[in-house]
């Protein structure tokens, strides 16, 4: 079998079907030993306008979207934006009963979809069935998979709508299937039959707190983190998780830090303007030394900005925003699968330094499914780090915030028969009362909740190292971008341009060693979604280094390694000249 | 047997002579009549001289932010509804700065008893008009005298279906202690709005004004009937009644949620392992 790296790019009105169709294949594809990575543009509407779901297929694992589209299945006259994308061999699929679409670039299959469905005993609706095995049929897929699916997803409403659907499918893919003259595309086949997940990044972060016995969520909808709380909710009774929708952000943090205080592992969601509202809150979590986990679901703004579409803008302010000082720790996940670990680890570190951790994803994660071989489950061990009651009884006078040389005070709840547990939001002696003493209290306060950095730098993990061991080229990247830079990277070495990535997935507290790698490099590049460079700062910040080439994107749009790629070589050559 | 020596003797901040000493006594006064143990009750408050309160008797605390008492109140619960939650704030932390979560803490109807401090003042950052303030009352930053309707907390948690609505006053320990036993016996949200007098700042609503004013609610008022008790709620000048308002036998959120029904959520089993039951659907 040739490799197999194929983009198939579905493209039309919000409406239409095309999550339908790009759901099917993506999860048909993983089921079949193939590896996934599938990533929606959407505007923010519920119907019209135009939106595409592109899936990318390969034999290896994948992480980020591809520049090229090899399969365009075009529904609306827009898709034509998207020629641009096409290469000789690309094939795109439209019906021209549907809307007139002008391609020059390519094969191309006018295939009556609705009629199809029609005429095989379905309705139009099915013409997405037809579409999805029309896929297969030119890449010469195993159809069974298809049937499978469908079999699933509507068996349990009714066996009719299921038979008619795979009759359908069966139609669609005989419409393709070696009539395609001068196809180009590789056969795909059978593969090796491995069934593997398909997740997106909000049932990750779903997943990762549900494994952590997070028992409680409170949160505002705000596209695009809505898909954590909704998953969870379907969940409630299972895992006897309560999800509060709550009247805004400021009431999501401050009933999730009660319910954090009460003894639960608490959580809330958003994107960065709910966030905005949280930090008060956030504020509050740093003081009472409340652990709390925090997603932060990022979209480009500032205010309202690009509600469905990705960025990584929110990296300083989840830093630095909340009024005075307190330690926190900032989380980035780098994929899909990260995210899930990121959520455990958050929840872990939340209780045992007592204090918020926050989780930054982003639209690309949240709303992008990949390919993932299985969780391991098995290594979660949660540890609350509360006194038992056991320990409580042998203590003769309880402090919950007892200045301790770690920072991190004993930890009781509030129900427990021997010691009373007060919290305050005021500066408080170390039984949690309010105080004003400003000779000793105050002081030892500050220094001890802020002791607690120093624990925290050491439970950051180093960043990730890619590529040529000891290039003198470094590519610098966080969070989501990972994929596509770590992709980049194998086109750059492929060009033999000597190129290594440090890809950090943990973002704060930083660690001035994790930076040594810059000592020897020649050329460091930092690439991020944003304008000013946020993390380039923060690297200056932490080493004194000042990073000045930088790849920035800002469009609302997710990188891919060829654009990297690209950039890095025209910075590198202004550079050299 | 809790006695009032359980709950001890704090130095306080407040001026003396302040209302505030009322609404302390009564709150003691009714924590010892139904046998409540320190240990099992959660004082919450805001910001504000009344959110002083949880700091000046034995209890767990959460004295957390301005306005945000109810959302941290409304956690506890959920996560351990053993414990008493009780919120002791003033009339600007519940009614302004926390007045969306008073509206939707009403509607989810959680296990809380709010007992809000109602002087009609901000008194800790010195004397302007709060939510509730009268019209025409002159502050420094309202010198030509408010001219924004004043809030009818009651008149609106009625219109809420609030379950439990009463208002007392600070000056009759016995009635503000047996309207918080009440309340705390009520399941779902109650609310004691408390008519408090403030000796520094508001010269008008002060301790007299309130004792003739208030008078008690007869046996014979029926606080079921809905449009009587908007009625009675809006009745405020020469006479304000005091005492059970409204009530209604609404399921709180706990009964309609139902998670927390065998054990509070804080004492249920975790397990990581439960989950690769569901990884199913993922393939």
């Amino acid at each position: 079998m040739d490799a197999i790296d194929i983009t198939i790019k579905i493209a039309g009105e919000a409406g239409q079907g095309l999550q339908t169709i790009g759901q099917l294949l993506s999860k048909a594809f993983s089921r079949n030993g193939f590896y996934v990575f599938a990533n929606q543009v959407l505007q923010s509407r519920i119907r019209g306008g135009h939106n595409w779901f592109q899936v990318r297929v390969s034999d290896k694992k994948v992480l980020a979207p591809c520049d090229t589209t090899d399969i365009l299945i075009a529904l609306d006259k827009e898709s034509s934006y998207h020629k641009k994308e096409l290469t000789k061999n690309s094939i795109t699929i439209f019906d021209s009963t549907l809307a007139k679409i002008e391609i020059e670039k390519g094969l191309t299959l006018d295939i009556p979809l609705e009629k199809i469905a029609k005429d095989s005993g379905g309705n139009k609706l099915m013409g997405n069935t037809v579409a999805a095995a029309a896929v297969l049929g030119i890449l010469e897929y195993d159809i069974g998979v298809l049937f499978d699916l469908l079999r699933e997803s509507f068996g349990e409403k009714s066996e009719d709508v299921a038979k008619t659907n795979i009759k359908v499918a069966q139609a669609g893919y005989n419409f393709s299937y070696r009539k395609i003259q001068g196809n180009r595309l590789p056969v795909m086949g059978k593969n090796n039959g491995v069934r593997r997940m398909l997740l997106n990044g909000s049932e990750a972060v779903a997943l990762g707190a549900l494994s952590s016995g997070c028992k409680f969520i409170s949160a505002y909808p705000m596209s695009p983190s809505t898909g954590i709380m909704t998953y969870l909710a379907s969940k409630e009774k299972e895992f006897g998780i309560v999800v509060e929708q709550s009247e805004d952000e400021i009431a999501s943090i401050n009933i999730a830090l009660g319910a954090s205080f009460a003894g639960v592992r608490a959580m809330t969601a958003s994107s960065g303007g709910g966030f905005a509202l949280m930090v008060e809150g956030l504020s509050l979590a740093g003081m009472t030394e409340t652990p709390l986990v925090i997603i932060d679901a990022q979209r480009p703004g500032p205010a309202t900005g690009l509600p469905t579409r990705t960025a990584q803008e929110d990296l300083e302010y989840s830093i630095f925003s909340g009024h005075g000082e307190a330690p926190r720790a900032v989380l980035a996940p780098s994929t899909i699968e990260d995210v899930f670990y990121a959520t455990i680890k958050a929840f872990t570190l939340a209780d045992k330094y007592q204090i918020p951790v926050i989780v930054l994803s982003d639209q690309f994660l949240a709303d992008s499914l990949c390919t993932i071989d299985n969780f391991d489950i098995d290594s979660v061990k949660i540890e609350r780090y509360v006194l038992t009651d056991e320990a409580l009884k042998n203590i003769k006078e309880y402090k919950r915030y007892q200045i301790t040389k770690s920072g991190i005070s004993p930890r009781a709840l509030p129900g427990n028969p021997y010691g009373l547990v007060v919290a305050d939001s005021d500066e408080h002696d170390e039984k949690g009362h309010i105080t004003e003493d400003l000779d000793y209290t105050r002081p030892e306060m500050v220094r001890k909740r802020n002791r607690k950095n120093a624990g925290l730098l050491k439970e950051m993990s180093p960043p990730v190292r890619y590529g040529q061991k000891d290039a003198k080229n470094v590519l610098i990247g966080w969070g989501s971008t990972y994929g596509a830079l770590k992709e980049a990277v194998d086109i750059l070495n492929a060009e033999k341009e000597k190129v290594s990535l440090a890809h950090f997935n943990e973002v704060w507290p930083l660690n001035k060693k994790y930076f040594d790698f810059l000592d020897k490099a020649k050329f460091a590049c930092v690439a991020e979604n944003n304008f000013r460079g946020q993390f380039a700062h923060l690297i200056a910040a932490t080493t004194g280094k000042v990073i000045e080439h930088r790849i920035n994107k800002f469009n609302g749009l997710p990188f891919s390694a060829q654009e990297i790629a690209k950039e890095y070589k025209r910075l590198k050559k202004a550079k050299s000249s | 047997m809790t006695d009032l020596n359980a709950f001890g003797e704090f130095e306080t901040a407040w001026c003396p002579g302040c209302g505030n000493f009322g609404v302390l006594d009564a709150v003691k006064d009714a924590l010892v009549k139904l046998q409540l143990d320190p240990h099992n009750i959660v004082l919450v408050s805001g910001i504000g001289q009344a959110a002083k309160l949880p700091h000046y008797l034995h209890s767990n605390v959460f004295n957390g932010l301005h306005g945000r008492a109810i959302p941290a109140a409304t956690g506890i619960k959920i996560a351990n509804n053993k414990l008493v939650v009780i919120v002791t704030s003033g009339d600007g932390d519940i009614y302004g700065e926390g007045g969306n979560h008073f509206i939707h803490a009403i509607r989810r109807n959680i296990d809380i008893t709010v007992i809000v401090h109602n002087n009609q003042v901000y008194a800790l950052t010195k004397g302007q008009a709060s939510p509730t303030s009268d019209l025409g009352y002159v502050t420094k930053v309202q010198p030509q005298g408010v001219i924004d309707a004043p809030v009818h907390p009651l008149t609106l948690a009625i219109a809420l279906e609030a379950g439990f609505v009463a208002r007392s006053f600070a000056g009759d320990k016995e009635h503000l202690s047996s309207m918080i036993q009440e309340g705390i016996h009520h399941k779902g949200f109650a609310l004691i709005d408390t008519l408090q007098w403030c000796v520094t700042f508001n010269k008008k609503n002060n301790f007299v004004w309130y004792k003739q004013r208030s008078y008690k609610l007869g046996p014979e008022y029926d606080p079921y009937d809905k449009v009587k008790a908007f009625e009675k709620s809006l009745e405020w000048g020469d006479k304000i009644p005091i005492g059970i308002i409204y009530k209604n036998g609404r399921p709180s959120y706990e009964e309609a949620c139902g998670l927390m029904k065998d054990k509070p959520l804080v004492e249920q089993e975790i397990s990581p392992q439960r989950v690769k039951t569901i990884l199913k659907e993922f393939f």
